[in-house]
Parts: C-alpha cells; structure tokens; sequence
C-alpha cells in the first residue's frame, strides 16, 4: 500500500482513476443492460423505419413536412400512431389526390409491407394507437351483431346512417358509406378518428365494444340478405318516395293510358 | 253514343209478368225492400266519358281499398303497446335487446306471421301511392278547372281526403316504434313544443307526460285505424256520390256540351274496365312489394330517444314539412322567460298554408273573375294561361321543399355541400315558384299561337313542293273539322271593368279598395297579355278559300 499511497500525488494519478472508473462503469453496464433485446429490434424495426422514412419522404413530405412535422397543406404526423398511417394509406385516401373538403377513398397505390414501413416511421415520431391484431377485430360470439347494432345506433348512425350507408356532414364533408370496408379499417378508424369522425380510443370505448361494432357493419353491410327485396339503397323514405312515383304510379298511369286507349269496340256514331 | 238509353236494364216492376228465374224473383224480392230497380235505372247506365286521366281518381280509390284490407290484416298481429319486452324472436341481429312491444309485434309481422311481410309491404307502398295519386288527380282536375261550379264542394272534399290521407299516413309511420319513427314522433313533438303559450300544455296533453311517454303510441293506433279512415270513408262516400250527381266533366269535341255528356255506359262498360283496373292496380301494387323494401323497421332498430340515424325523413307527402323545416334558420326570440322558437314555429304555420292554398283556390278564382257559371267542359291548360301559371307555380314551391327536405341525400349523391343546397333552397322558396309563373305562362301562349297557327294554316305535311318559278314550300294540310272544333271551342272570358269613373249625372262614383283590387285582380287573369285572340270562322275562312297553299 506504501508504494499505491506514495504515487497518489502523481500528476497521472486523477486520470488513472478515470480510466478505472470509466471501465467499471462500462463494465457494469455490458453486464446488467438488456442488450440482447435491443440489438434484434433495431435489426429489423430500425430497417423498416428507415425504409418508412424513405417512402414517406417521396410520397408524403410535400405536406406532411420531411419530419412528419406538419405544414401548412397537412397536419402534424407525431403521435398519430401507425394505425392512422395503416387506414389512411391502406384505404387510398392517402396519399391525398387534392385538396378540399374531404379526402375521398380510392385506389390504394402502396403494397401492404410497404404501408407497414411508413406505419413504423411514422410510429417512431411519438408514441401513438397501434395497428390492431387479427383477435382484436374479429369477433367470435355471435349475440356481438345485435350488441354491435345497438351500440352502432347510438354512436355511430347519426353520421353513418342506420345501416352503414354514409350521410351528409356541413360544407360538402361527409360520412362515406362503410361497405365493403375491411375489419382492421373500421377498427382503425374508430381508435383514430379520421379527417371529420370523432375518435372513439379504448378509454372511451373499450377493445371489445369496437369488436361488436365492427362485427354489425360487417353483417348489415355484407352478410345480410335483405328479407323485404331491393333494399333501394337503404336510405330511407326518401329513395321510397322516388321509387313509388316513378314504378308505382307511373306504371298505374301508364296502364290507365293503355285501358282508356283499349276501349269496347262499341260501334262509332 | 249519348246518355239516353235505358233498353235492357230493367222494365219498372208493376208491369212486369211472373219471374223467369229463380235470379229475377230474388232481383224481385230485394226491390220490393230497397227499391232496387229504380236505383239500378238511373244509375247502371250512368254515362262516363273516356280519357286515361279520369281514371287517376280510380287510383286513388283502389289504393285506399286496398291500405284498408290489408290494414285490416295487420290490426290482427299489431300489438299497440309501449311496454317493454327483451326480443327473443327470430331476428338475431336483435336477439336481447330491449324494445317496446309495438316494435316486437311489427318484427313479428314481418318475420313470423304468414304473408306478414308481404302485406306489411302492401299496405305501406299503397299509402305512398295513394297519396301521390290523390295529388296527381287533383293536379288533372287543377289544370283542366274542372273544380269550377259546381263541383267545389267536392273540391273540398277531395282536398279533406288528401290532407287527412297525409296524416293518417305520417301516424301509420309513426306506429312501429322503430328508430326512424320515433324520430318522426320527437319531430312532432318539437313543432307542438314551438306553438306559443300552450305548447307545453298541448305536448303533455299529446304524449300524456313527458316525451316519450307510453301513450302516443296506443293513441296514434286509435286514430290511426279507426278515426281517421272513418272520416275518410265518409267523404269518399260523399266525393262519389257528388260525381254521379255532377256527372263526369268532358273534354271539349264535337256534339259535346255543357248540357249532355258523351261517353260510354257505367254497365257494362265501366263495370268491366273499373273491376279490371282494381285488380290491375292490385297487382302492381303487390309486384313493388314483393320487388322492393318499404320501411326496413328491423334495419332501424327500436327506438330510443338518445340515438338516431341520418337519413331521417318523413314519407315523401310529409317532406315539404321537413323541408320548411330544414331550411328555416333556427332563429328565437326571448321574452319575458318564455322562448318564441321561430326556427320551428315559422314553418309550423307555413306547412298549413301551402296546402289551404289548393283548398281556397276555386274560390279565389271565381271571385276574381266574377265567373258564377256551371261549367262541364273541362278547360285544356293552356288556355287558361294564368291557372296553369299558379298551379305549375305551387308544384314548383312544393319541390323545391322536397329538395330542401332531402337536402342530405342530394348532398351525398350528387356530391354538393350541404349548406349550398340549403341556401338555394331558401331563395328557391321565394324565387322559383315566380319565375315558374312566368315561364309557364308564356308557355301556354306560345301553346295558344301554335294553336291559331294549325287551325288557320293546318299541319305541316312534311311534303315540299317545288313552285314553277323555282320556290320551295311545305304543303300545308287542313285540320279535320273535329280538330278545328276542339281546338276553337274555349271561350275567352273578359276581364271584370270598373264601372265608369263618372255616372250619367257627373259624380263621382265611390269605388271600394276591394273592388279595385278585383278588378285588378281580373285583369290579371284574363286581361292584356293572357290570351291570344282565338281565329274566328270569317278568318279562317278567308285564308283557306283563296289560294291552295298558306
């Protein structure tokens, strides 16, 4: 210890002491953190994110900023989680066509992979609703319709129509009609809340609630046959009206002109 | 072939010898009781002229026929109640969910009961073409003034039908207790809510308490069913019994006057077309409710008063109201504590006078025109420039509020903002129905020269001639004699004068405000500018004798 004592004045000793500092430091670390974890994520997670990146900086950016920061032509990406991207993208509404009241469906123009690559990058900008698994969606009990149905009725019929067929909101924006939409989309949808629809997330409307609804659009739009005949769109009276001037009393006119012109062959004065 | 004959009905009774038949004795017996022979001799040769358009009211009948044999079926299975039940029935996408009874026993109407789809279907498509068929018909007697004396009362009675018709319809709508008529009911109550003062009052009154309540809909069952179509039948009764009385009205040819009616007997011939048409009108009838949907009340789900769905609209008879509705802007005025709820109240009032206008109309002519006169040749429309102006001007108000009441689904389907359809429609409200006047208006006098044109000139031929100095004409045709008669046999009234400023001794004659505005009014009507002078004989005459072409 003599030796250690007479040499701790010496002018390297301080950085000695760093050094052995510094490599217990290190070396605890490479010992206790979850590196394993770490290092298989960012493999593949950090490949996907940055091919994400890549694809969202051709065919986003212009609007949504090179960030996903926002501009003026579109919002902020941060936080909108990769369920927003996996909807928007996957349902072709993104990228946008023009501006104006409402982003319509389209064409989807991206693969599936490659929506889940600008889903990852756009995910990596803050933490926001997930992309939901297969179970999440898919109901396995069939009493989910008819509890999908009353729930559909109180949340969801006032924009969508009573049986999914879209409706009109102010200034030209609407509430498009649901058939034909996939599971995951109407999932997706409800979690976050797209352009005018309000969001419903799992504090207000747990997993399973959402799971009944997507079940009952999927049955009213999809599975059933309609027991009355032609369901006429399903809008209500008003394509009733229309049908009952037009095919019912227009034909009973046209068949009152034929009687009147089909007269009894009473001889002519 | 006129109104005269009465060979082969039945010989009076006294004179008659000992019954052929067994079916003679029977006629025998009935008219010793009801006087039989005598109604069926006035009444079986009944003469009715023959036009597609006199048999738009054979609609309207066969259509109330049938709502009220297959209403009958429903009242069967229909369950008036606004108790609560759990469904359990065969319609799983509602299995367990809560509901009121009337909404139970319709789902079991349409599910359950044998045929009870069919006639659910039945009973409702008839209503929508009963209505309409009612509004059709009174267009035809509307635009060929066959509501002038003296068939206004019947006018009246017709109008009654019509408006009862509608409410009868918005309560058989109501009945279900499906979501969209629970909607239709909570819109009614809003407008008996706005009437000042004793809204309230009238709303508790109504519902029995507070909305929803248990009551509206056992009472609505009531008058649905039994009130309403009561009232109905009478009139119809009456309505009919004033067409035999009146006689039917005829369009004007030759050997047709105000005093005889041309046409073909009641029996047999109407007796057969009738019956036909009844089951014709049936049958088209039963073919749209086996094709398409009518009111999908398993779709809506019951009611409950904190949902609703888009697309909320009343049947099509009912949507001028909820045009008014949707298209007023939702002012109010405060006062004292109370609330005057303009938004609501303003179109509570206009919905009725949109249809007093049909009921008042045949009066306000004949005042206008001072015209007391029986008339049963019926007007052709555009000779009575400004009726046919008025009448085209109220269908035109009458869809720019359906447009306005189906403003969402315009919207939707022909991808226009909603707002912008509803500021066309409150312009539209007071623009449209002007510019309709005046276009149609001049429509019938360009109708009136074209006219003047052929009776003078004859048709075109489409056969040109070459002249011997190198001219190249059509060739004119004369107009059988019958042409010239129909075309020529209007009369064109004059306007009502003021009697002269001055009488013979010099004073000055005092004229009422109301006379003036009569005159004026009169003037309007027939005066400058409504009628193109009809050739006369001399005229016609004059251009055909001398040269062979115009």
């Amino acid at each position: 210890m003599k030796k250690l004592s007479a040499r701790r004045r010496h002018p390297l000793a301080a950085l000695v002491v760093l050094l052995f500092a510094l490599a217990a430091t290190g070396g605890l670390y490479a010992a206790f953190a979850p590196a394993e974890k770490a290092q298989a994520d960012s493999s593949v997670q950090t490949l996907a994110i940055e091919e994400g990146k890549k694809l969202f900086a051709v065919g986003c950016s212009s609007c949504h900023g090179l960030n996903g920061e926002g501009s003026s032509d579109g919002p902020s990406l941060v936080g909108v989680g990769s369920a927003a991207v996996d909807f928007q993208v996957g349902t072709g509404r993104m990228p946008a066509q023009q501006p104006g009241a409402q982003v319509p469906k389209k064409k989807t123009i991206y693969s599936q992979p490659e929506i889940d690559q600008m889903a990852a990058f756009v995910a990596s900008l803050g933490p926001g609703p997930v992309v939901p698994g297969k179970e999440q969606y898919t109901s396995t009990n069939p009493d989910d319709v008819a509890k999908g149905g009353e729930l559909f009725r109180t949340n969801c019929a006032q924009c969508h129509n009573f049986a999914g067929q879209g409706g009109a909101l102010s200034q030209g924006k609407y509430a498009p009609a649901l058939d034909g939409v996939d599971a995951k989309h109407i999932y997706e949808a409800m979690q976050t809340g797209p352009q005018n629809m309000p969001s419903f997330p799992d504090g207000i409307m747990p997993e399973e609630q959402k799971r009944q609804i997507v079940a009952f659009v999927r049955h009213t739009t999809n599975d059933e046959p309609n027991p009355g005949g032609l369901t006429l769109g399903s809008l209500g009276p008003v394509t009733e009206g229309l049908f009952g001037w037009i095919f019912g009393l227009g034909s009973l006119i046209a068949i009152a002109i034929w009687v009147a012109a089909h007269t009894t062959k009473a001889k002519k004065s | 072939m006129t109104a005269s004959s009465t060979k082969g009905a039945a010989k009076p009774a006294s004179t008659r010898a000992k019954p052929a038949n067994k079916a003679e004795s029977a006629a025998d017996w009935v008219d010793g009781r009801l006087g039989l022979y005598t109604l069926a001799k006035s009444n079986l040769r009944k003469i009715f002229p023959d036009h597609w358009s006199f048999m738009l009211g054979e609609i309207c009948l066969y259509t109330f026929i049938i709502i009220i044999l297959t209403g009958v079926y429903l009242t069967l299975f229909f369950n008036p109640s606004m108790g609560e039940v759990v469904y359990h029935g065969s319609y799983a996408p509602l299995d367990g969910i809560r509901m009121s009874e009337a909404y139970a026993s319709t789902l079991r109407i349409s599910f359950e009961v044998r045929g009870g789809l069919l006639i659910r279907q039945i009973h409702h498509w008839a209503a929508i073409v009963f209505v309409a068929a009612m509004l059709v018909h009174m267009m035809r007697v509307f635009f060929t003034g066959a509501f002038r004396k003296p068939r206004e009362i019947n006018w009246l009675f017709g109008f009654l039908l019509l408006f009862l018709g509608m409410f009868d319809g918005f309560m058989g709508y109501s009945l279900p207790d499906d979501l969209l008529s629970g909607t239709g009911v909570r819109f009614m109550e809003g407008a008996v809510l706005a009437v000042p003062l004793v809204g309230t009052y009238l709303q508790m009154f109504l519902y029995g308490g507070e909305f929803p309540g248990t009551d509206i809909v056992p009472r609505f069952f009531t008058i649905h069913v039994l009130l309403i179509p009561g009232i109905m039948l009478g009139l119809l009764v009456a309505h009919l019994i004033l067409v035999f009385y009146h006689k039917h009205t005829q369009w004007a040819g030759p050997g047709k006057t105000e005093k005889n009616v041309v046409g073909m007997p009641l029996m047999p011939v109407y007796m057969a077309k009738a019956g036909g048409f009844f089951f014709l009108v049936f049958g088209i009838i039963s073919a749209c409710s086996a094709i398409a949907t009518v009111n999908p009340i398993w779709a809506y789900g019951p009611y409950r008063p904190d949902q609703v769905s888009t697309d909320a609209q009343p049947d099509w008879y009912m949507g001028f109201s909820e045009g008014l509705i949707r298209i007023m802007p939702g002012w109010e005025i405060g006062l004292w504590g109370h609330t005057l709820n303009l938004g609501v109240f303003v179109p509570l009032m206009v919905f009725p006078l949109v249809l007093v206008a049909i009921a008042v109309y045949p009066f306000i002519e004949s005042w206008v025109t001072g015209d007391k006169r029986e008339h049963h040749i019926l007007d052709r429309p555009r000779n009575a420039p400004v009726r046919t102006g008025l009448g085209a001007a109220w269908i035109s108000l009458y869809l720019v509020l359906l447009i306005g009441g189906g403003n969402d689904l315009l919207a939707t389907h022909l991808h226009l903002s909603l707002n912008d359809i509803t500021y066309f429609v409150r312009v539209g409200f007071f623009v449209v129905p002007v510019i309709t006047f005046f276009v149609t208006k001049r429509w019938c006098l360009g109708l009136q020269r074209r006219d003047k044109d052929k009776v003078l000139h004859g048709r075109e031929t489409g056969v040109i001639k070459r002249l011997p100095h190198g001219e190249f004409v059509e060739v004119h045709a004369q107009l059988p004699a019958a042409k010239l008669h129909t075309y020529t046999a209007h009369e064109q009234p004059q306007p009502l004068e003021l009697p002269a400023e001055f009488d013979e001794n010099g004073v000055k004659r005092k004229v009422g405000v109301i006379a003036k505005t009569r005159a004026k009014l009169s003037q309007g009507f027939y005066g400058e500018g409504t009628q193109i002078p009809k050739p006369t004989a001399e005229e016609h005459h004059e251009i055909t004798s001398g040269h062979g072409h115009h």
